[in-house]
């Protein structure tokens, strides 16, 4: 479903363009205005929300605040923990 | 570099049962919460580990297809029967996590009263009563708990409390009674109200895995497609002025303070719902699928007390002991006595769809009235048998006609009140139905169970019937 390419070191959202209905409820609850609603359409005729690519902190809120349950995914880098011996 | 995924669980990935193209969104209107709500019960299943357990009840409204979604069993119940049904299902599966999902209209309206029962009784269910102050799917009308002064399409003038009452509070209303478990009234209009009601929602459900009771949620939302508003003005609808109306908070939680609910062991066996129908006899045994045997559609009508029900009855329970399938279904107006009663008999050789039967292979009709009535039901070549006291009868082209003197041949036979058995007899004779003397004679003394006296002469007044009728020429 991931559209755009996990290039992102941080915490960062991945959006699935085709299934955001433009609705704009993540835009509103993003502390940190990192995402805004695009003037493209997708194939089923909606506007889609995008990252701006910086600033995301991984709180989720977006994910927590969208309808849609594949149009978001937030991914947090955690450090591998070392393997017991 | 490892990864914490944030996405939806408890849901389906995609939704086939929905049709149609666009199987991986959900039917919901562009900004409607219905889905947070729907990702937030389903992340909490996922995470408690009881999605094997759970039964979600869709209702009708906009969630109707709630089933579509919800990775778990799944019911779709008729307008407002939520809390009857999962009742039901509670009932029958103690280890069931039963959710019922409703809005304003089914739960406040429609399902008023179910759910206030169910509150009472405290079921084990957790409810989720979306509020959003309209009817959604039909299109914007007033609902109960629409505001005061609020628009819709049924107020166009806002909503009038002189003329409609006021907007209902379930959470308050159910909050009167003692038995549930959980009340609070959430939203999702900022992050720290969504959270807030995230571990409420979590605690409804985590009621249901212990089985402790009922738990009431209610969700404010708003409806931006009828209300006309976008997603901003949505939320400042919620925070503003349903928030005003109806305030947020926990208004009881007693999960603490109460012990699991155990209902006993629930049994369906075959063997044990025969012991408590009767039928662990010899007398009823299994139907036998005979896709030859023609299917009989029998009415018996008359005046309540001439023992029209009680006719109907042996001969099901005669063919019943032959291994017929058999069903009887009774009318009867109000009165005890002098209004006017039937029954239709299907006796098959196969499953019966329904037991209403409108063409008649054969009607015993006891007084006029109902003769007039279902004569015009009995099919071309059937068989009419009237008592001869209706006087004159003209039967319609192909249908055999019969007075039969039943008062006479239940006087001969031993038993005058015996008028509907000596039309047993007479149906035994006539009718085609493929059923012995010896299922009838035990059909007659399950009938009369408890008047051991009057056997002997119904049996005999069976058999005088049956002779009498075998020497009529048709």
């Amino acid at each position: 479903m991931n559209e755009e390419k996990l290039t992102f070191s941080g915490p960062h959202p991945v959006i699935n363009a085709l299934e955001c209905k433009a609705c704009t409820r993540c835009t509103l609850v993003c502390p940190k205005h990192c995402l805004v609603l695009g003037d493209e359409l997708n194939a089923r005729g909606y506007r889609f929300v995008k990252y701006t690519g910086e600033g995301c902190v991984g709180c989720a809120s977006c994910f927590y605040a969208c309808p849609e349950p594949n149009a978001i995914e937030v991914h947090i880098p955690v450090a591998e923990k070392k393997t017991e011996a | 570099m490892q990864e914490k995924v944030i996405r939806t669980r408890g849901l389906y990935q995609t939704f086939p049962r929905k049709g149609g193209s666009a199987q991986t969104a959900t039917h919901y209107c562009p900004g409607c919460e219905h889905g947070v709500l729907h990702k937030l019960i389903g992340e909490a299943l996922a995470d408690l580990g009881i999605q094997d357990r759970a039964v979600v009840i869709s209702p009708v409204g906009c969630s109707v297809f709630a089933y579509y979604y919800f990775d778990t069993g799944n019911v779709q119940v008729a307008h407002g029967r939520a809390a009857a049904v999962a009742t039901g299902i509670s009932r029958s599966r103690d280890d069931a996590v039963v959710v019922s999902y409703q809005g304003d209209g089914d739960l406040a309206s429609i399902g008023l009263n179910e759910t206030m029962q169910a509150a009472n009784r405290g079921e084990k269910i957790a409810v989720f009563f979306v509020n959003n102050t309209v009817y959604g799917m039909t299109g914007g009308q007033m609902a109960p708990t629409t505001l005061v002064g609020e628009k819709t399409e049924t107020t166009p003038d806002g909503r009038d409390p002189a003329h409609c009452g006021y907007p209902l509070h379930m959470a308050e209303l159910l909050n009167q009674l003692k038995a549930p478990v959980f009340i609070a009234r959430v939203d999702f209009s900022d992050m720290a109200k969504l959270r807030k009601a995230r571990s409420v929602i979590r605690k409804a459900l985590e009621i249901q895995r212990d089985g402790k009771g009922y738990a009431f949620v209610e969700v404010l939302m708003c409806c931006p497609t009828n209300l006309k508003m976008n997603a901003e003005q949505a939320k400042k609808f919620v925070a503003e002025r349903m928030e005003a109306e109806y305030p947020l908070g926990i208004l009881r939680d007693r999960s603490d303070e109460v012990a699991p609910i155990h209902r006993c062991q629930r049994d369906y066996s075959k063997e044990t719902l025969d012991k408590i129908f009767g039928l662990d006899t010899d007398f009823a045994p299994d139907a036998v699928i005979d896709e030859a045997a023609p299917t009989h559609a029998l009415k018996m009508a008359g005046f309540g007390g001439q023992g029209v029900l009680s006719m109907g009855i042996i001969m099901a329970r005669a063919a019943c002991s032959a291994g017929k399938f058999v069903s009887w279904y009774p009318s009867y107006g109000p009165e005890q006595r002098g209004g006017t009663a039937n029954c239709g008999v299907v006796v098959s050789g196969h499953p019966i769809g329904s037991p209403a039967v409108s063409e008649l292979d054969v009607l015993v009709a006891m007084n006029r009235p109902s003769l007039e009535k279902f004569l015009g039901n009995v099919k071309p070549g059937g068989l009419l048998l009237y008592d001869d006291s209706i006087g004159e009868v003209t039967a319609p082209a192909g249908v055999r006609a019969l007075a039969v003197p039943a008062l006479k041949l239940a006087t001969e036979g031993g038993a005058a009140r015996a008028t509907n058995t000596a039309m047993v007899g007479v149906m035994a004779a006539l009718g085609g139905i493929p059923v012995p003397d010896a299922a009838y004679e035990e059909a007659i003394r399950n009938n009369f169970l408890g008047k051991e006296k009057v056997i002997p002469a119904n049996i005999a007044v069976f058999h005088h019937a049956k002779e009498w009728a075998l020497a009529q020429s048709l």
